[in-house]
């Protein structure tokens, strides 16, 4: 047993300090925003924001609420596209991740530097916009939403380490002499031993999906075909736009500042709650991705 | 099987690659990428005599300097403080809260920088003015964004990095403590003579892989920060918020295509000579 001495106690309470503060730090804007949705309009107007307002009003959230619909439906398209493109995205990625795990393809380590040359030299946005929009005719369209966050180099590398490592090539081996083919054993052997992987890639993908609002900034023009992350950005960017939002005409008394920030909490608050529950499988990856096998 | 994910970086990949020689070319709408006529070096001869390339090279060196040495600071710090502390449930608890920041888009970020440094109702400001000094105009003075990205740059990553290390961290033999202790090292030394030594390798590679992706910007938070801010612009434009600026707002194909270009031959040299280094300091880390 270590014995415990000064240096040790001095050493954990520098710890405690400077991660305690570092962490305060870290949830400061979440706490400061959630209490502001909730102070009333005019003492914003009249006094600014504050730590902790005097007046409380759920005025922000009864305007969000009374008309929900528009909401509900940006909700719709969000998970739509998020699980959607999640799903076709694992799915393919952990396919051409297996072709590259296998030992027996001559031509693997020429296939994957083909995926991570892309990597390494990129022929920049320019020709990217304007393929996809003038020559492919992608904006204003689900797809485009779909296809431009799906596949990273990386994630398909990172699943084929894991697929390569740790399962052995004898199971494959002897289920291909009891005649199992390429995509049954793909199917019913590598796909259930990757389980950890594909968890772990998958929220990555999730998360990137959620949180993309470059796609449809730079393809949707359509208010409709607006995902979440950027229908919070035009509401940030304009007060007009959140009165369309709840189904207002823009008055005088729409509780602007309070709007803005209610608003952020509906489209973020979903996020935090599920944060805790998926937090050990973005750290898991996060490790899977450091170690390069 | 491979055939989806590579039809895939085919389309969305290699012929945009092909597509770099609109950079060459007087882009018009009929013509496209490929049928427009060629004007040679024109684009690059306007993006490098307007002046714009040097300061948004400058720019973004030296945004990306700070970024990563604050960065890899911040997180080796806390990755190691972390690993130090004998509490679980507090350990828990701060590396979650840490690691929050991470699945927040930068829209909400700018929600938040908005809701502290708004000029009339913003937090600092009301604080100001209730101790009577009067409030700053954050929106208008480039030299508050020296420290404010920086700042945002580290809460966002910070958790994310920390776990990076802390992974080798927690792979390091106890022995080697062990053995510390019984010759007389106190907490701080085997920090400082055991941990740091072993994480080195850990270090070395990251920063080299960040230096590798120095010339590109973190652009969603330039643009969610600030936005077209023409107060702002000189002190913080890098090359993606040109590229798209040009692109998206002005139309100028011809200089949005030549900084484009610019940056992506830039980034691929740098990624070259950094993958040397790698290979030479330890080949099984080089990157190809």
């Amino acid at each position: 047993m270590i014995k415990r001495t000064s240096d040790f106690y001095a050493l954990n309470a520098i710890a405690y300090l400077v991660v305690g503060i570092l962490a305060v730090l870290a949830v400061f804007p979440f706490l400061v925003l959630t209490v502001n949705s909730f102070a009333s309009e005019h003492e914003i107007i009249n006094e600014g924001y504050k730590f902790w307002p005097k007046e409380f009003s759920s005025g922000a959230y009864d305007m969000i609420f009374k008309n929900p619909q528009r909401i509900i439906r940006v909700y719709e398209l969000t998970i739509f596209i998020t699980v959607v493109g999640t799903a076709v995205s694992l799915f393919l990625s952990s396919m051409a991740a297996f072709v590259l795990s296998r030992k027996e393809l001559r031509y693997r380590n020429a296939l994957a530097f083909f995926l991570y040359f892309t990597q390494l030299f990129n022929g920049g946005l320019v020709p990217y916009y304007l393929l996809l929009s003038r020559n492919l005719h992608l904006s204003n369209s689900i797809l485009v939403l779909l296809l431009v966050p799906m596949f990273s180099v990386m994630n398909i590398l990172i699943m084929r380490n894991y697929m390569a490592n740790s399962i052995p090539a004898a199971i494959l081996e002897s289920a291909t002499i009891d005649g199992l083919t390429e995509p049954g054993c793909y199917a019913r052997i590598v796909l259930p031993l990757s389980t950890p992987v594909l968890a772990s890639i998958g929220l990555f993908t999730a998360l990137g999906y959620w949180n993309d609002w470059w796609t449809p900034m730079m393809f949707i023009q359509k208010e409709a075909l607006y995902p979440l992350q950027y229908t919070l950005y035009q509401l940030l960017a304009s007060v007009n736009f959140s009165a369309q939002m709840v189904n207002n005409a823009p008055t005088v008394n729409l509780p602007k500042e309070t709007l803005k920030l209610a608003m952020t909490v509906v489209a973020t608050g979903p996020i935090i709650l599920v944060y805790p529950f998926v937090q050990r499988y973005f750290v898991k990856g996060i490790t899977m991705g450091a170690v390069k096998g | 099987m491979f055939a989806p994910v590579a039809l895939y970086f085919i389309i969305f990949a290699y012929v945009p690659m092909a597509g770099i020689v609109v950079a060459f070319k007087e882009y018009n709408y009929r013509g496209g990428i490929f049928g427009s006529p060629w004007i040679g070096f024109e684009n690059f001869k306007f993006f490098f005599g307007s002046g714009k390339a040097v300061q948004v090279t400058v720019n973004t060196l030296l945004y990306n300097v700070v970024f990563l040495a604050a960065y890899s600071f911040f997180s080796i710090l806390v990755a190691i403080l972390i690993s130090e502390m004998t509490g679980r449930w507090f350990k828990k608890v701060s590396q979650t809260i840490l690691f929050l920041p991470y699945f927040i888009s930068w829209v909400t970020v700018s929600a938040f920088v908005y809701n502290i440094f708004n000029f009339e109702y913003g937090l600092v400001n009301t604080f100001l003015k209730s101790i009577g000094s009067e409030p700053i105009n954050i929106y208008s003075n480039p030299s508050w964004w020296y420290f404010i990205l920086p700042l945002f740059y580290i809460w966002k990553w910070v958790g994310f990095g920390s776990v990076l290390y802390l992974a080798t961290i927690s792979g390091i033999d106890q022995e080697c403590y062990e053995a510390a202790t019984i010759d007389g090292a106190n907490a701080f030394q085997k920090i400082w003579y055991v941990t740091l030594p072993l994480i080195r390798p850990t270090i070395v590679i990251l920063v080299l892989l960040g230096v590798g992706r120095i010339m590109r910007g973190e652009f969603d938070m330039f643009y969610q920060l600030i936005g077209n801010n023409g107060f702002l612009m000189d002190a913080t434009d890098i090359i993606d918020t040109l590229v798209f600026r040009s692109l998206v707002g002005s139309q100028d194909f011809g200089m949005a295509s030549a900084a484009g270009l610019y940056q992506s031959v830039l980034c691929f040299v740098i990624l070259m000579v950094v993958n040397a280094f790698v290979r030479r300091y330890d080949e099984s880390q080089a990157l190809f």
